[in-house]
């Protein structure tokens, strides 16, 4: 299904849940934070929250700053 | 005259210098210079993780470099225009310093600025964003041009601390109008002296540091003035002293300014004119 995930359009498995996508990408879920369509995923539900069609993903960590 | 530590909302540090983690040229850098200032607060930004296509090597994080049991966090808002973005990064700031356990979870550097060119604060988005922030349970330490007036908008909306500017970001300008700084550090004190006031933004090296810790600032916060420095571990050792040396002058108390010379040494006794032998 199609998604845009940080300001790409991606492509992701149907039905793939929070934790299945950073799985998929590499990502140590406590280096980052999720929204989908703006809202906060909480961390403790990234196991069961499942992505859908057309949702707008953002995966956001630190870098330095001032 | 050692003081005990101060305390910002509900957090209580020695070190009243913040340092920033941007511009480094390497994390390892980073590091050294964290460690040199003697800071127990640093800042960091929030942004879009890279993803890297399946199979290939994430680039260096800031988190593989900066020691979580050591330092507090503090989260920034920085590029962020709108009070929107701002408020919507720091909750994602909050989100993942909660996770990682670190204490800086409850507070965020709200920025919310007006333009590229001058990186100024948005005053009107800056004080919706601290209103909105403050509902929302988090410390907001709220970055301010140097007016007196907002500074003391802000301060009344919840902000935790407020954050003047000395210059533009990264400028290096220092503290462009210190009578400016006096009025917002009397307006947000008045009546409650130990409330957090943190001279933020362009510090360009250490005497600037110590003039707003002269006027009266609880503490500094400054990045690119040790990130940019020739020798920035060097400049981080400097601004450590500085904070010190400016802390103590405030507590101390300066002369105040004369027009004309006061002798040091007395003018009595002198060999003038000379006596000549009868």
């Amino acid at each position: 299904m199609r998604v845009v995930l940080n300001g790409h359009k991606e492509i992701v498995p149907d039905g793939i849940t929070v934790s299945g996508l950073l799985d998929q990408r590499g990502i140590e879920p406590i280096r980052v934070a999720v929204e989908i369509n703006e809202d906060i995923v909480r961390r403790r539900t990234f196991d069961e929250t499942v992505i859908h069609e057309g949702d707008c993903i953002e995966i956001a960590t630190f870098v330095g700053g001032g | 005259m050692a003081e005990n530590g101060y305390r910002v909302g509900s957090f209580e540090f020695s070190s009243r210098l913040f340092v920033g983690t941007g511009k480094y040229d390497s994390f390892g850098l980073m590091k050294e210079c964290l460690e040199a200032s003697d800071t127990q607060v640093v800042t960091v930004a929030i942004r879009r993780d890279v993803l890297t296509p399946d199979g290939e090597a994430k680039p260096e994080s800031i988190l593989d470099h900066l020691d979580m049991q050591r330092y507090t966090v503090l989260p920034n808002t920085a590029g962020c225009f709108t009070a929107k973005d701002a408020i919507r990064s720091a909750r994602l700031s909050r989100e993942l310093l909660d996770g990682l356990g670190n204490p800086g979870a409850n507070w965020v550097k709200l920025e919310v600025l007006a333009d590229k060119k001058t990186l100024l604060p948005d005053p009107i988005g800056t004080l919706e964003a601290t209103e909105a922030l403050v509902k929302d349970d988090l410390e907001v330490l709220t970055y301010s041009t140097d007016d007196p007036i907002l500074c003391k908008r802000l301060k009344d909306a919840g902000a935790t601390s407020v954050m003047p500017l000395g210059s533009p970001i990264g400028s290096g300008q220092g503290i462009l109008n210190p009578a400016n700084i006096q009025l917002c550090l009397e307006y947000l004190k008045e009546g409650d002296p130990d409330y957090p006031v943190i001279v933020d933004a362009g510090v360009g090296t250490a005497s600037d540091v110590a003039i707003a810790m002269e006027l009266g600032a609880d503490g500094v916060l400054l990045n690119t003035g040790i990130a940019g420095a020739k020798n920035p571990i060097g400049m981080a050792r400097a601004m450590a002293h500085a904070v010190e040396a400016g802390r103590l002058a405030f507590l101390s108390g300066r002369i105040p300014r004369k027009r004309y010379a006061s002798a040091s040494s007395p003018l009595e006794g002198t060999f003038t004119p000379t006596t000549q032998p009868v």
